[in-house]
């Protein structure tokens, strides 16, 4: 450590050390490198083979057309829409119940709604594969048609997504003023008007910050999915997974750029509609 | 005359984004002084004080402590400890580890630090909670934790940042004897930052009056009440009337000034006062009567008692000009006369001896 | 809060549709999977059934996790685990408190662009990483041309730093969002008070900054541990067959190995193993005095 000082610059000014500002920049292009090299390749000319051949559009269009990569994205939006609208109303309904309720057992209550999170993705979803072969649903759903052979991935999908949403919308509801309810009963409104009138728009930076981490999870989740999908279904990741397997091609890496602007897209918007609230509490 | 013990000299502290904290000061800090820097929050005295301690650097200028230049010393080698407004106990710690840290992270031998501790405790009173954690005690209390902590140091300089801000007004008065008490005990030069004006002006030696990152003056209690250079810092010490006055002849000290609402009066000013002036009085400076005062030479005027405010001891009476213009007297209460000497509305006269008026330049 | 008994209609219409989900498609999964790990492929007419089971058949299958290849796959799990995670708090540590120290107009951003990889899809992530380590990768290619000339060659891929480095690379936002926060609300008029004290730069990390974060230290360190303990992907990708991880081996015993009790087996020890290391947490937090504590 320096036992001098720099003219200018308190002791405590460590935003402007040169060593941190080095590793902070250096940490983003470790971050950014790979990401910002999938991109570039997505117009690379020259399938497979990682050797830059001059820049074309062809491969957005060809992924287009690539009818397994287009039902994989497809598949995969599906399933994330359906999760995000299952999962947000029952992890607020939950969280609101745990909110406002004293109950038996109420520790333990939380700590089952907590392990969805904590456990290590891959014991959820082997246990979920189990189960579904065992009771049999794995064969009923997969043998539906299309959107309903995805129901075991959404059913699986909203298992791990709602205890997220509860997590955001309760820490949401701790913010919240109870005389607002009781104003809104002393006004002559009922139970199920103050719930609507009252506290729903209160909870809606939370609710929408739930769905959309929701959504974004849905979407990224490769491990349960995995163990959960049917044998003909296929959601993006895990066409990526098979795809990278059996080797690369640039299709892959447009079809990852879209959905890496999806989910950026998806960030930003969570932020920006979370931001306004921040500064007003 | 002795070498100052701190001396600042053309130090100025600009932040990026253009803010100027402190601009181009310079300040000599004797010893065993009890100096306070007073002004309104915002003025730049507790980024000259940080700067002083090391915690902050100027961007000009330079600091000498006990005559050596400061500007390459870190905030841990400097001969200054400071007692924080936040207090920054170490909420991880105990009371006795707190006091212990600035000799321990020093090396001091181990009985030499437990003995110091005791006696550090010992000066502030907490030595029966020497092994309580800062979350177990009041803001009182932890605030004598953190004057404990710095002393034991026996640094050539105390600073105090607000050291009594956070306390309630009885608290507050306790700690201002003690403070003062312990400074003389302890024989070091205190450097407080304070915006409240009674705090420097009962326990500081001298006080250094900030406005705008800038010192604008610096002299005793007495000289800043009594003889204030400027018409900021006769405002912010103290109550003050302010008559503006057009100077009518100026010949050496003697001055013939027409004040709006009084007339033409004779004044004495050491200064070239040029045209205008501002004509400053102190509320208790002012008498009440009611009939014209026969006294010659007072500057007087026929005013309307507006409002009284009764405090017990003295009342502040504010009384209205034919102008418009509203003067504050404050009135002692020396008898005990249930029945007021003035009422509301009632006509008096105000009046004042010109050696009690004071002459403003700026 | 008022008890559930003075609005038990609300109680259940709200909590219902979850305490289902939760049940049924959480709880009882993991229940049968117990039971599975506790049984044994049946065996029909003198032949092995291939999804046939006989339940609650005895401990076998734990017993089989003690085999030496197992416990050696369970400490290199850990192990590895181990070392990512030190490493994402080196690495996060520095520069959670840069982003800090940061003036305040550009916190926001420098925290958004650390953060914002973690919502990019984990297997382009890998994936990602895999071509730039690859032997023609930018990385990966660009070490070999220097190693050329010396009749060299290097392969990132298939190594046990290359699987350390792809979990460090994938975790550290983990790491660093719980740093932030804490260190954030940490009052930097402690870390002033121990330099005004005499204290050097390095004894107020030591004794003042380092203390007073440890609830966020913790925090980041189960957040990065317990997802690498059931890795299998980057493992996988990034690291050869001789640099397996737990992970992989459940996933094979429902993959190639077709070994569903077993499987069950392993998944159970391994949850075992983070609740262990959530009670430690539990501990540490409960029993240190920090900012959080209070």
């Amino acid at each position: 450590m320096a036992t001098q000082m720099k003219p200018g610059v308190g002791p405590l000014e460590y935003g402007r050390r040169r060593w941190l500002q080095a590793l902070f920049a250096v940490t983003l292009i470790v971050l950014y490198v790979p990401i910002f090299v999938l991109i570039a390749f997505s117009f690379n000319q020259q399938n497979r083979g990682g050797v830059w051949k001059g820049f074309t559009l062809e491969n957005y269009p060809k992924a287009w057309q690539n009818q397994s990569i287009y039902d994989a994205m497809v598949n995969s939006l599906t399933i994330a829409l359906v999760t995000t609208l299952i999962a947000t109303v029952i992890g607020t309904m939950v969280a609101v119940m745990m909110w406002r309720f004293r109950f038996p057992l109420k520790p333990a209550y939380e700590a089952a709604m907590g392990l969805p999170i904590v456990i290590p993705e891959i014991c959820m979803g082997v246990a979920l594969l189990l189960f579904f072969n065992s009771t049999g649903l794995m064969g009923f759903f997969s043998a539906m048609v299309w959107p309903f052979n995805l129901s075991t991935i959404i059913i699986a999908h909203i298992a791990f997504c709602f205890p997220f949403v509860a997590i955001v919308v309760r820490s949401r509801l701790v913010g919240f003023n109870k005389q607002l309810e009781e104003a809104s009963r002393d006004l002559g409104a009922n139970e199920w008007q103050t719930f609507w009138q009252v506290l729903v728009p209160y909870m809606k930076p939370g609710i929408i910050a739930g769905a959309l981490l929701a959504f974004t999870l849905s979407l990224d989740d490769f491990v349960i999915t995995f163990f959960t999908a049917g044998p003909e279904t296929v959601t993006f990741p895990v066409k990526i997974y098979s795809m990278v397997k059996t080797g690369v091609k640039y299709e892959v890496n447009a079809a990852s750029t879209i959905l890496i602007l999806i989910t950026i897209l998806a960030t930003v918007l969570a932020m920006k509609l979370q931001a306004p609230e921040k500064s007003g509490h | 005359m002795a070498d100052p013990i701190v001396s600042v000299r053309n130090v100025s502290r600009r932040y990026p984004g253009g803010v100027t904290a402190v601009d181009n000061v310079s300040v000599d800090i004797m010893p065993n002084e009890f100096f306070a820097l007073l002004g309104p929050s915002g003025c730049g005295k507790t980024t000259l004080l940080r700067m002083i301690s090391g915690l902050d650097t100027p961007s000009e200028g330079h600091i000498f402590i006990g005559g050596e230049d400061m500007a390459l010393t870190p905030p841990n080698k400097r001969p200054t400890n400071m007692v924080f407004q936040s207090y920054a106990v170490f909420p991880h710690m105990t009371v006795a580890q707190n006091v212990a840290y600035g000799l321990k992270v020093t090396g001091v031998p181990a009985d030499e630090i437990k003995r110091r501790v005791g006696e550090g405790l010992e000066q502030v009173k907490l030595s029966h909670l020497a092994d309580r954690k800062p979350d177990q005690m009041s803001g009182g209390q932890r605030q004598r934790v953190a004057l404990a902590r710095a002393l034991v140091k026996r640094p050539k300089v105390l600073l105090l940042d607000e050291p009594l801000s956070a306390l309630d007004a009885k608290l507050r008065d306790d700690m201002r004897l003690e403070l003062t008490r312990l400074q003389q005990e302890v024989g070091i030069t205190f450097i407080i930052v304070t915006h409240d004006q009674d705090e420097a002006l009962s326990m500081a030696t001298r006080i250094a009056v900030m406005e705008k990152g800038a010192i604008r003056q610096l002299a005793t209690p007495e000289e800043l009440y009594e003889h204030p250079t400027s018409r900021f810092v006769a405002d912010f010490i103290g109550k003050v009337n302010l008559f503006e006055a057009d100077v009518v002849s100026q010949k050496g000290k003697a001055l013939v000034c027409n004040a709006k609402g009084l007339g033409k009066m004779n004044l004495s000013s050491d200064r070239e006062c040029g045209k205008q002036v501002t004509i400053a009085v102190r509320p208790e400076k002012l008498k009440l009567s009611k009939t014209s005062p026969k006294v010659d030479g007072l500057i007087k005027a026929e005013a309307r008692v507006r409002d009284v405010a009764y405090y017990g001891d003295w009342s502040e009476v504010v009384v209205e000009l034919a102008n418009g213009q509203t003067v504050s007297v404050n009135v002692q209460n020396e008898k005990r006369d249930v029945n007021a000497s003035v009422t509301r509305g009632e006509k008096t006269y105000v009046s004042w001896s010109p050696t009690d008026s004071l002459v403003l330049t700026e | 809060m008022e008890d559930w008994k003075r609005n038990g209609r609300a109680f259940w219409t709200l909590g219902s549709p979850a305490t289902f989900w939760l049940v049924v498609f959480f709880l009882a999964p993991l229940a049968y999977l117990l039971v599975l790990s506790f049984s044994s492929k049946a065996v029909i007419d003198g032949q092995v059934s291939v999804n046939d089971y006989a339940y609650l058949t005895g401990i076998d299958n734990y017993v089989r996790t003690l085999n030496p290849d197992i416990i050696s796959i369970f400490l290199r799990t850990l192990w590895w685990s181990a070392l990512a995670t030190i490493a994402c708090l080196l690495v996060g540590y520095p520069i959670a408190f840069a982003i800090c120290f940061m003036p305040e107009r550009w916190r926001p951003l420098a925290l958004l662009l650390i953060v914002l990889p973690f919502w990019i899809n984990l297997l382009i992530r890998t994936y990602a990483l895999k071509t730039v380590l690859g032997a023609r990768g930018l990385v990966g290619g660009s070490l070999n041309a220097i190693l050329e000339p010396f009749g060299m060659q290097a392969d990132i891929i298939g190594t046990t730093p290359a699987v350390i480095f792809g979990l460090v690379y994938v975790f550290l936002p983990f790491m660093i969002l719980p740093l932030y926060s804490t260190i954030e609300r940490l009052d930097k008029s402690y870390l002033e008070a121990s330099l005004d004290l005499g204290a050097s730069q390095f004894q107020t990390f030591y004794k003042v900054t380092l203390p007073l974060t440890m609830p966020g230290i913790v925090t980041g360190l189960i957040l990065v541990f317990i997802p690498c303990l059931g890795m299998f992907l980057i493992s996988d990708e990034l690291g050869g067959t001789t640099s397996w991880m737990i992970g992989n081996v459940i996933q094979s015993q429902f993959g190639s190995s077709n070994d569903w009790p077993f499987g069950s087996a392993l998944s159970f020890v391994l949850m075992l193993l983070t609740i262990i290391v959530l009670f430690i947490q539990w501990y540490v937090q409960n029993h240190s005095k920090g900012v959080g504590a209070q």
